[in-house]
């Protein structure tokens, strides 16, 4: 490996501040999708019981969720890479249609577009299943056919999260420098100019 | 570019929550029909599991007895065997939930609630029933009236299997043309009264009287 051979000084990816936003964030949504799961399939529901704890833990987290954020928009780097995630370059949309896009032909800066739609998908998933989920949890100020249709939309939208959720970890996993950046901060430099060339170039900040 | 892809999400979700109710009718007649695919896809076998105590109660089906007793000459304790012994009745008709969500052309099979009334020899004066659930919890109401009727079901299998117990089996209630809480599940206990007592959804601020279509404020078609 190059790290081993030409040692490198790390580069920093994520401050303090982005890598508890990222925590909180996962672990309230591994419960709401374990706690979600136990209300939605029968027969895990008759397995786990207890429906009104699970169904307390289930809104308490729910409406928790977007408070991460909410904090993080105060910090600037998380601001800053909020910036970087929103932007959309003509690279951008080579790499998502280039079958080439992991050999570095391509220029990547701190985030690839994967994860650039990664993130969107994430925003605009809490903001509705947010909102789905207070209409369920508040559901006498509202008609049956809009309970029925906030419903319908938790249930449809909960299930593409879970594959989310799923095709996210299974990226982690694959690449252990990745994971380090997001729990200690730091990234080698040799990684980033290999998954993330324009970003070290351009910013050099350690 | 992200800014667009999260507003186009809400927008899907505002309109997901308008149109959601019909889209969900669509899923429900056609996905939820395939065998094995409705207890994956969301609420696509149509039914929504509900408990009023913190679990789903168990029973031993050789165990299970239901008692019925009050203003009646002879009291009954059927057990399943009992039950299906007594003259069967099968109806196919659809649930319809207080809460909106529907399922189309349920068969039902058991007993008439006025079979077993007449088999325990019910006092014909007696105005009310209460109905009892083995979860300790859960209780409901009909007028004898209401209790007559042929589409009043004691019922013992839901789609041609034994009630399972997320549905309230061995033995449940079902009212067809009542709202879903009538039809009380865990099926225990009837005993004949002279008043109607409100039942746990009743004392919850629910229609006693639950007709479908009719009650709690709601327009759904009448169950045919």
């Amino acid at each position: 490996m190059d790290a081993t051979t030409t040692p490198s000084p790390d580069v920093l990816r994520f401050t303090r501040a982005e890598r508890w936003t990222h925590r909180t964030i996962a672990i309230l949504t591994v419960v709401l999708i374990l706690t979600g799961a136990a209300l939605f399939f029968p027969d895990l529901s008759v397995l786990v019981g207890n429906r009104p704890l699970v169904k307390n833990i289930h809104t308490v987290s729910g409406l928790l969720l977007p408070l991460p954020l909410i904090v993080a928009a105060f910090f600037v780097a998380f601001r800053r890479d909020a910036e970087l995630l929103n932007r959309f370059s003509p690279d951008d949309w080579r790499w998502l249609r280039s079958r080439e896009r992991r050999s570095g032909t391509i220029p990547v800066g701190k985030f690839n577009a994967g994860q650039k739609l990664n993130a969107a998908f994430t925003l605009g998933s809490i903001i509705v299943m947010f909102g789905t989920g207070v209409i369920m949890w508040q559901n006498g100020y509202f008609s049956d056919d809009i309970r029925t249709g906030a419903t319908f939309v938790h249930d449809w939208l909960g299930l593409v999260v879970v594959i989310m959720v799923a095709g996210h970890t299974w990226m982690a996993m694959n690449d252990a420098e990745a994971r380090r950046g997001m729990r200690t901060g730091t990234v080698t430099r040799s990684w980033a100019e290999r998954e993330h060339s324009q970003w070290v170039t351009q910013d050099s900040k350690v | 570019m992200g800014r667009r892809v999260v507003l186009g999400m809400v927008g899907l979700g505002v309109v997901g929550v308008f149109a959601g109710r019909a889209a969900q009718q669509t899923v429900n007649s056609t996905v939820g029909t395939i065998p094995g695919l409705g207890a994956v896809v969301p609420a696509a076998g149509g039914f929504r599991i509900y408990t009023v105590t913190n679990g789903y109660p168990e029973m031993n089906p050789n165990a299970y007895r239901l008692a019925v007793y009050g203003g009646v000459n002879n009291e009954l304790s059927l057990s399943l065997a009992d039950l299906a012994d007594l003259p069967q009745t099968q109806m196919t008709k659809d649930f319809q939930c207080v809460t909106g969500w529907r399922v189309d052309d349920v068969p039902w099979n058991g007993v008439l609630l006025s079979d077993i009334l007449a088999a325990a020899g019910a006092n014909p004066e007696a105005y009310a029933l209460r109905f009892f659930s083995f979860d300790g919890v859960y209780t409901e109401s009909l007028t004898m009236e209401q209790a007559m009727r042929p589409d009043v079901l004691i019922a013992t299998a839901m789609f041609g299997k034994p009630v399972t117990r997320e549905h309230g089996g061995p033995v449940r209630l079902y009212v067809a043309p009542m709202y879903g809480y009538k039809s009380l599940k865990w099926l225990s206990g009837i005993e004949v009264v002279n008043t109607v007592v409100p039942g746990y959804w009743e004392q919850r601020g629910y229609d006693i009287d639950a007709w479908v279509g009719a009650s709690n404020g709601r327009n759904d078609d009448p169950i045919a």
